[in-house]
């Protein structure tokens, strides 16, 4: 029992803190990767070489600031929100298999979880935006309903071939299933699908829609300040990490390569999944909120819903 | 019971829409504009832009300050091309007196004009790709302008408010290194426009979010009295430089970009094109430009005989006029400003109708307004 305890201690604060260390190495690494792209150095005072110190400065500041909550704002849904926010997405960390034998819990229905656990993020954005009681912030909700199945349906059913071709749902099955041949090569259109979802579910540019800037001042999290607003910060960079995770545990071959320990290969696949999504957003304008439901229901869903039946044929068959 | 809701003019809001502020205060309203727009969801039903945030009784100061002291004074209203304003005013004034301008000055004056155009169309399409969530295009674009700005610096000692242009000619001769340096920006500038269009105008999402949005058809923009790159992407070749050429404009090869569609697509490549004519200007103005004074003689003290006058350059943004009406003082008795972007700005309400928000802030972006210019 003692023990039992002390390990489930362990795991926990081990997920909190990669968590704490994505957001900071991921925040500063999207304002370097920015910086790069547009000829500027990034933060470079706080902490040298790079400025490595910026995030931990930035996050201290936000522990100190006044905690606002809008006269008007629905107080016990507005308080709830952010951790209905960032508590997901630590419990998203359970199913990620680091390593051979490193993984919170290795379930059976490890991706149903994982799908499921990441849904809560948009009653988040919904409560946040509701509760604000800003017209602003509503819009934000308004656009992640709107949009939501849009993406969930094709993010779902390309996952489904995977999990076909693999024959389990464990996570850490899926990634011993492609020892040979990660399932990208085998894949490529269910990739490419699960990719973009990906974004969308991430609410990343060039699906930022939620938050877009340059429409709705910052979205749901307008009303947002000090620690609240830094949760949900926390939890849109912790997703982007696990999200990455989740791309290298399906179709990058997980934990698995030559050389390196396994810990590495996973670490290092993360990052460079992350990357590019960064890159992404630092390169591409934002579509409209109706062009991102065309792109799911036209292109998206038909796209996983064939490369599922063909899967499925080729389960049957060869 | 609650109190009942009520919308633009008055009228009762319909159940499911919304008001919505949008500026003086937010991200982009480039100023402070304040548009009040009712929604239906996403749709914008109407939209209402609301003046007067910066208002600054610019032309009943005038009335009070002598002739030369308004130069400065007009930098303030379109500050991104200050040239254009000085010129204008000084334009006036000068006709009303019957000055004659040593021809350097003029050549000198359309040089710093044409790169003055440059650099307002290099933040157009830079704030307008912001507009759209692009943010690396908008940081490019100030990279591109600091070395025009330096440029600027060294000839004007000014890097926005310039006041360069005097009644007569211009304050100061370009430095000897002046045609080496422009060559060097113009290097930067080209490649800056082959990196724009690789990024921004050939990326299928940024044709998909401006192509077809917020169409002005050269009907519209006509009865509005809309001018400048905004119309000209509509189809009608308009251009004070060649349908009226004033200074010495008429002495040069350059082409007038127009559109077909007069969406945003086409504002965006217009302006792009615009600055590729401007090169070509001020290329040939350095070759032809011939030697001697930069500046008339005038006065110590400045008296303009009674009269009135209406003069116009293109500006950036598009006709920049100035009505001038003297009563032989030494300051006007009254000055009226035709503000481009004021005039552009009045058609927003017809492009926007209909339209989804976030194209709402394309179509304003897209307009390209200066807020100093349309309150002054």
């Amino acid at each position: 029992m003692v023990e039992q305890l002390v390990w489930a201690a362990i795991k926990f604060a081990a997920v909190l803190g990669f968590m704490s260390f994505n957001a900071i190495f991921l925040v500063w690494l999207e304002r370097k990767v920015a910086g790069f792209i547009q000829y500027r150095y990034g933060p470079m005072v706080t902490g040298k070489p790079h400025g490595w110190l910026q995030t931990i400065a930035d996050a201290v500041k936000l522990l100190a600031k006044e905690d606002i909550i809008p006269a008007l704002a629905d107080r016990k849904i507005f308080i709830l929100a952010p951790l209905v926010m960032i508590v997901p997405t630590f419990l998203l960390h359970i199913v990620i298999p680091f390593g051979p034998n490193l993984i919170v819990k290795d379930m059976e229905m490890g991706v149903l979880y994982f799908f499921a656990v990441s849904g809560f993020t948009t009653l988040a954005v919904v409560m946040a935006g509701w509760a604000s009681n800003n017209k602003y912030s509503l819009l934000g909700a308004i656009r992640a309903i709107a949009q939501l199945i849009g993406y969930e349906l094709p993010l779902i059913i390309s996952v489904a071939a995977v999990v076909l071709l693999a024959g389990s749902m464990s996570t850490q099955e899926i990634v011993q299933s492609q020892a040979s041949w990660p399932y990208v090569i085998l894949q490529p259109i269910g990739f490419l699908v699960f990719f973009i979802a990906a974004l969308a579910e991430l609410n990343r540019v060039p699906f930022d829609l939620l938050e877009a800037e340059s429409e709705l001042v910052a979205g749901y999290n307008t009303e947002y300040s000090g620690m609240r607003w830094a949760f949900f910060f926390l939890a849109e960079y912790g997703n982007l990490a696990v999200m990455s995770a989740m791309i290298v545990t399906l179709f990058l071959g997980g934990w698995q390569g030559p050389i390196l320990p396994p810990l590495v290969w996973f670490l290092l696949k993360i990052y460079l999944v992350a990357f590019v999504i960064i890159w992404f957003r630092w390169t591409f304008p934002r579509v409209r909120p109706d062009q991102l439901s065309k792109l799911g229901w036209k292109y998206l869903l038909p796209a996983s819903l064939v490369n599922l039946a063909l899967t499925s044929l080729y389960v049957v068959f060869i | 019971m609650p109190a009942a809701v009520y919308g633009l003019n008055g009228r009762e809001l319909a159940d499911g829409r919304i008001l919505v502020n949008i500026g003086p205060q937010h991200p982009s309203t480039h100023g402070v504009l304040q548009v009040i727009v009712e929604l239906e969801g996403e749709t914008v039903i109407s939209a209402e832009p609301e003046l007067g945030y910066l208002h600054r009784c610019f032309e009943k100061i005038c009335e009070g300050w002598s002739y030369p002291q308004i130069i400065p004074l007009t930098d303030r209203l379109d500050y991104i091309s200050a040239i254009f304003n000085e010129w204008v005013y000084c334009r006036a004034v000068e006709s009303l007196m019957g000055l004659e301008i040593p021809e350097r000055a003029e050549y000198l004056r359309v040089i710093m004009a044409e790169l003055n155009r440059i650099g307002s169309h290099l933040i157009a399409v830079g704030t307008f790709g912001m507009d759209l969530g692009a943010t690396t295009p908008f940081t490019w674009v100030f990279r591109v302008r600091e070395d025009l700005l330096n440029i600027f610096e060294l000839v004007t000692g000014a890097r926005q408010m310039y006041n360069y242009l005097r009644i007569g000619g211009v304050k100061q001769d370009i430095p000897e290194e002046f045609p080496t340096l422009i060559e060097q920006f113009f290097a930067v500038l080209e490649e800056f426009l082959v990196n724009y269009e690789t990024l921004l105008v050939k990326n299928p999402i940024f044709v998909a979010r401006s192509k077809m949005v917020g169409v002005l058809t050269a009907e519209v923009g006509l009865a509005y009295a809309a001018t400048g790159p905004f119309l000209r992407a509509s189809g009608p070749r308009l251009d004070l430089r060649v349908s009226e050429p004033y200074s010495v404009y008429d002495r040069f090869k350059f082409e007038v970009p127009t559109g077909t569609n007069g969406d945003c697509y086409d504002r965006t490549v217009v302006r792009l094109a615009e600055m590729r004519e401007s090169m070509k200007i001020i290329r040939q103005a350095l070759a032809q430009m011939p030697a001697g004074e930069i500046r008339a003689k005038t006065p110590k003290v400045l008296k303009v005989p009674a009269g009135e006058v209406y003069t116009a350059v293109e500006s950036p943004r598009g006709e920049v006029g100035v009505y001038l009406v003297s009563d032989g003082g030494t300051s006007p008795y009254r000055l009226k400003w035709r503000s481009p972007s004021f005039v552009n700005l009045s058609t927003l309400p017809e492009l926007v109708k209909g339209t989804k928000l976030a194209d709402f802030i394309a179509i304003l972006g897209s307009i390209d307004i200066i807020l100093g210019e349309v309150d002054r």
